[in-house]
């Protein structure tokens, strides 16, 4: 780490003491990002060059490769960090018990044995507010957190006072982590103080609950618009800031991811603060997970590659997570049925 | 490492690819190759060792090419070439379209070969090297397609030698013989020493591709070998290499008429301006610097940083730099691999070891115990005075500075001898496309760098070279015009009567036109012009080295004519074509009382359609987009050389110059004019006619005196860009023996006569002009 930047780090860190109760899990060693005051010369400075971005990303995948042994346990890494979702008009207390059952038990213990790991578990469950006491019961005994979408998920656009009141809901009900939804209109019409009052306002409803801010980065048109939304955002006090709700018709991709982590680097670089990054929606593969672990090992450091500071939303990728570990104990390819069902 | 540990450490890991079937290869070639000529590997000979410079371990056993081979290479190109020419494009386009798709599906073969060869990351020479030369056999099958309606008026040179360098063995090789081939020429190509083997590889893919027998012919060697080349009865030279060497080949094949082009070095500027994407602008210099270990000609590797924004950038920089993989160049996890041999190590570090200013700041990389690996460089807070921002380094080493304002950016970019490629990184389309085309530069990326397209002219200007490859300007370089050149025949002045006829009228001094002024020679002495009958006609001055020198600088002053509109060009040409026709009989009687002919009045009206032509090609000699497969464009921009010294022809002395001038003078370029040594006095009477059409001071030099003394100060002098020469006087071989001083580019007769009285416009306005590619990838 270069001296000035260290020195920040320094700096932020004596600013804001460890607090043990601000710590949202297991991982929570961090000072969690305070906010600041919005600086709209540093946000909209920002460029976020399409075309340089696309071609680095193409790039990526064919100059990091993670093989044999290390790819098993960048897989069991990548399975650490989910968000094990579900967002369905269906759901039930007893869907969304099963799936934190699979939260719990993401992989056959026969196959963690045979990798030779302890029990790992999936970053957090994430689910709408109704169904939190179900999940906060099914997931009693474990760190694993309970993540709950909120603000009028998806496209927040429900009165604002209910927007506040329901993160307070969904705190009071037992979410340790609140994903809320951005107004876009505020982007796209480049209303940034806006923007920043109302991340501002539900970072003060969280509490001590820790607060995902969604950009719904495939409705807010460029990059420069992705770029500037994630600076005023972690400005605000966002604990992590993530792509999608999954809703969108284009959810997280790479050029996206680059341009959130590489303004969270930024904001890392002036005020010491660690910014999580949750890309959501669309990621299915186990190549697909490695090519974001290494896009944040490369882009953001080693640091950024614990749960803490890093999660997919997704549902669909562990099943493909698990075939691959079953493929590397048994060198044959897996059966989807071989694999327990959330 | 249990998985366990590896979850916490979240180390890469190895990944390395096999080079079991590369190493299987070598071994059914029983590891020892000869050449390959007329269609079959000659016997191994004695010669050199191959060696992986990552692990020094030795690959093959190669051959030293003698003289004896090189001659039985050219042989068997020189009888494979009438048949290869004359079966036609579309029966070429077949082998080309074949070799291309064996180079595909052998890709992965010469991807590990390469890198264990040259030591080049395994990424690199996968997703980049190969493809890029399957591409070019591909695109160029299409011109061999198409060579028969699009290019009507040209034809093969005949037999190409070929001598390409280290960095890219494959690439290079398809750079050279992909558009030799198409055009129906025949080839003699050498590897560079180093790396030789997929060369060796490539000519089993044509033998697999059933291309008739001496088509290709591969020898191998180091230095010596490609001198025999040089000096061997083949109709053109393609170098690629460095500066030092493609001078001597200037000098060797000076006069010979051989065909020429030059690919050399490099030390391209790469400026990031404030309203930069800065990350972007750092991923891409990782590419500019790092790619291929910084052994690229245009590696961008003179970094210039505005002001605002140095501190932060290179802190992002550095932090970039602990991020570099360097190791096993096998290794598909790998950004830096080895350096190609330890005498470019030795190189490297001599030089980054000079820097006696400057911050030197390297990667925190281990480096292996083995092998030639240098570690990325960063050499901050140099002056342009510093050698090693001047001097080549061709290694992982990036060197910069910082700029002010957009103009001295250009300043710092283009103080230097080279003018390979450049790179600049800005958000505003204003600043970017003013920038672009004011670099002195063959290449230009956007926003982006080291992008390469068969479809997009890559070559360099000042002494990083001249002749494109890529694309239809690359074309040009393997044809040449279908014409049957005569002998030019030595025009004589005339001497003087035993009684002349006294001089009648008032004295009139014909004066030298430089700067816009009439000129006095410098050195004090004039000659006597006679008529045929040996009348004095007049004096001439005799023009000497200081007249050149100062001609070139009034053309040097002249710069903002390069600026002006075509429009306002054609305007001023269309004006002297006015001008000179209404003294059309004067100008008509002067040449007919000079040569003793009565060809004036028909000299003088060809003379005004040259300027017509002229004029009506200056605002339509358009530039183009290239179709690269980017979401982008790459522009083809012609601009102009820059000042032109041209010695103007004998036999035809208004015509000859008119024909030269004007093509010159549409395309934005100043001219020095050095009039028909025999009959000069229609060039001293022209200034008149310029001084009267508003002809900028500078932008038109006319001089008189002796061709060789002012060719030969012309060829040498270092600001001027080219010289062309129609002179009856044999100077082809000093002039292109002299101009490697700073490579300008040359235009000699060789002793051949040129059709004054044909209108070929064309051929001026090409050797007028450069192009220049300026890559723009864009998205919203």
């Amino acid at each position: 780490m270069d001296s000035q930047i260290a020195d920040k780090a320094a700096q932020a860190s004596a600013k804001s003491p460890a607090d043990p109760a601000q710590a949202g899990h297991a991982h929570g060693s961090l000072p969690r990002n305070p906010g600041m005051d919005l600086d709209l010369d540093w946000a909209l400075g920002i460029e976020a060059n399409t075309s340089a971005i696309e071609r680095r990303c193409a790039s990526l995948p064919g100059r990091r490769s993670v093989k044999k042994d290390h790819q098993a346990a960048w897989l069991l890494k990548a399975i650490s960090c989910i968000d094990l979702t579900t967002l369905a008009g269906d759901d039930t207390e007893a869907r969304v018990a099963r799936l934190c059952a699979k939260a719990r038990q993401p992989v056959r213990a026969d196959i963690l044995a045979a990798l030779g790991m302890e029990e790992i578990t999936t970053g957090a469950v994430c689910v709408y507010h109704d169904m939190i006491p179900a999940a906060v019961r099914a997931l009693q005994g474990t760190d694993i957190p309970v993540a709950a979408v909120s603000t009028g998920f998806p496209a927040g656009l429900s009165p604002f006072h209910l927007r506040v009141e329901e993160i307070r809901e969904s705190v009071r009900a037992g979410a340790r982590e609140i994903d809320i939804v951005i107004s876009r209109r505020h982007v796209l019409s480049g209303n940034w103080q806006a923007l920043y009052d109302e991340m501002k306002t539900f970072r003060a409803a969280c509490g001590e609950a820790h607060v995902k801010a969604i950009l719904a980065t495939g409705e807010l048109g460029t990059l420069r618009n992705v770029a500037r939304a994630s600076m005023i955002c972690m400005m605000a006090g966002a604990d992590f800031i993530k792509t999608s709700t999954g809703k969108e018709s284009v959810n997280a991709t790479l050029p996206v991811s680059l341009v959130m982590i590489r303004a969270i680097r930024d904001y890392f670089d002036r005020t010491g603060f660690h910014v999580g990054y949750k890309p959501a929606g669309g990621i299915s593969k186990a190549k697909d997970a490695l090519v974001y672990l290494s896009l944040m090992k490369e882009e953001l450091g080693h640091r950024w590659l614990q749960p803490d500071l890093f999660r997919f939303g997704a549902s669909s990728l562990l099943g493909d997570i698990e075939r691959q570990l079953e493929h590397h104990v048994t060198g044959a390819y897996s059966a989807g049925y071989r694999h327990p069902m959330a | 490492m249990t998985i366990k540990e590896i979850f916490e450490t979240m180390d890469y890991g190895p990944a390395p690819e096999s080079a079991a079937d590369a190493f299987a290869w070598l071994v059914d070639q029983g590891s020892r190759f000869g050449h390959f000529i007329n269609g079959a590997y000659t016997a191994p000979g004695t010669g050199f060792e191959s060696r992986n410079p990552a692990t020094g371990e030795v690959l093959a056993e190669l051959t030293q090419a003698t003289q004896d081979d090189v001659d039985a290479a050219v042989t068997s190109a020189r009888k494979a070439q009438p048949g290869w020419a004359a079966m036609g494009g579309s029966s070429r386009a077949m082998y080309l379209y074949a070799i291309a798709r064996l180079l595909q599906k052998h890709s992965r073969l010469f991807a590990v070969l390469e890198t264990l060869d040259n030591g080049k990351p395994i990424r690199e020479s996968r997703d980049i090297d190969i493809p890029l030369a399957q591409r070019h056999f591909y695109h160029h099958a299409g011109h061999a397609q198409l060579m028969a309606d699009e290019m009507p008026d040209r034809e093969a040179h005949g037999v190409c030698g070929q001598i390409i360098p280290w960095n890219f063995p494959l690439l290079m090789l398809a750079w050279k013989v992909a558009p030799a081939l198409a055009m129906g020429n025949t080839v003699v190509l050498k590897p560079a020493e180093y790396t030789s083997l997929t060369a060796l590889l490539f000519a089993d893919i044509c033998r697999q591709a059933g291309l008739p027998k001496g088509v290709v012919n591969i020898v191998t060697g180091d230095g010596a070998v490609g001198e025999m080349i040089v000096n061997a009865k083949v109709d053109k030279i393609a170098f690629t290499g460095s500066t030092e060497v493609g001078k001597r080949i200037r000098t060797a094949t000076a006069g010979t008429g051989k065909a020429l082009t030059l690919e050399l070095g490099g030390k391209s500027p790469y400026i990031v301006f404030d309203d930069a994407d800065l990350d972007s602008a750092i991923e891409g210099l990782v590419d500019a610097i790092w790619f291929n270990q910084g052994q690229v000609c245009c590696a961008g590797s003179r970094l210039l940083v505005q002001e605002s924004i140095s501190e932060t950038f290179h802190l992002k920089l550095r932090n970039r730099m602990k991020t570099l993989r360097l190791g096993d160049p096998l290794d598909k996890c790998i950004d830096v691999g080895a350096v190609v041999d330890p005498v470019q190590h030795a190189q490297i570090s001599k030089l980054v070891a000079s820097a006696p200013d400057g911050t030197v700041h390297q990667a925190a990389v281990d480096l292996p115990a083995a092998g030639c690996f240098f570690p990325p460089t960063l050499i901050e807070g140099l002056s342009p005075a510093d050698p090693l921002m001047q001097e080549e380094i061709f290694g992982p080493v990036l060197v910069s500075t910082t700029f002010r304002t957009p103009a001295e950016a250009l300043e710092l970019a283009n103080n230097t001898r080279y003018g390979l490629a450049a790179t600049l990184w800005t958000e505003n389309i204003n600043l970017a496309l003013d920038v672009a085309p004011k670099l002195v530069a063959g290449v230009v990326w956007v926003n982006g760098t080291n992008m390469f397209d068969a479809a997009a002219p890559f070559g360099g200007k000042r002494e990083s070279g001249f002749g494109r490859e890529g694309g239809v300007e690359g074309l040009m370089a393997y044809t040449k015009p279908k014409t049957s050149p005569k002998p030019l025949a030595p025009v004589a002045a005339f001497d003087a009567a035993d009684s002349p006829a006294a001089p009648t009228g008032i004295d009139r001094t014909a004066k030298m036109y430089i700067g816009g002024k009439q000129a006095r020679p410098d050195s004090g002495y004039v000659k006597a012009v006679y008529s045929a009958k040996g009348d004095l006609l007049g004096q001439v001055g005799l023009g000497s080295r200081k007249d050149v020198r100062n001609a070139v600088e009034a053309a040097a002053g002249a710069k903002a004519w390069s600026a002006t509109t075509g429009h306002l060009r054609a305007q001023i040409l269309y004006y002297l074509a006015e001008n000179l026709a209404a003294r059309a009989s004067e100008f008509a009687n002067r040449i007919d009382s000079m040569t003793g002919k009565k060809t004036g009045a028909a000299e003088v009206e060809a003379s005004l359609q040259r300027l017509f032509s002229a004029a009506a090609w200056a605002d339509k000699y358009d530039g183009l987009a290239h179709g690269v497969p980017i979401r982008g464009v790459a522009l083809g921009m012609k601009e102009p050389v820059g000042t032109i010294g041209i010695l103007c022809a004998d036999d035809a002395p208004l015509l000859g110059l008119i024909s030269a001038m004007a093509p010159a003078l549409a395309m934005g370029n100043r001219v020095i004019l050095a009039a028909s040594e025999a009959f000069p006095l229609a060039a001293t009477d022209l200034y008149q006619v310029l001084d009267t059409s508003d002809v900028p001071a500078g932008v038109v030099n006319i001089l008189t005196g002796s061709h060789k003394d002012l060719g030969d100060t012309m060829a040498k002098h270092l600001n001027l860009d080219a010289v062309w020469s129609f002179s009856s006087s044999d100077l082809s071989e000093a002039i292109e023996t002299a101009s490697a001083g700073n490579l300008k580019r040359t235009w000699v007769n060789y002793g051949t006569a040129f059709d004054w009285s044909r209108d070929q416009s064309r051929q001026f306005l090409q050797a007028a002009t450069d192009i220049k590619t300026i890559w723009i990838p864009y998205g919203a």
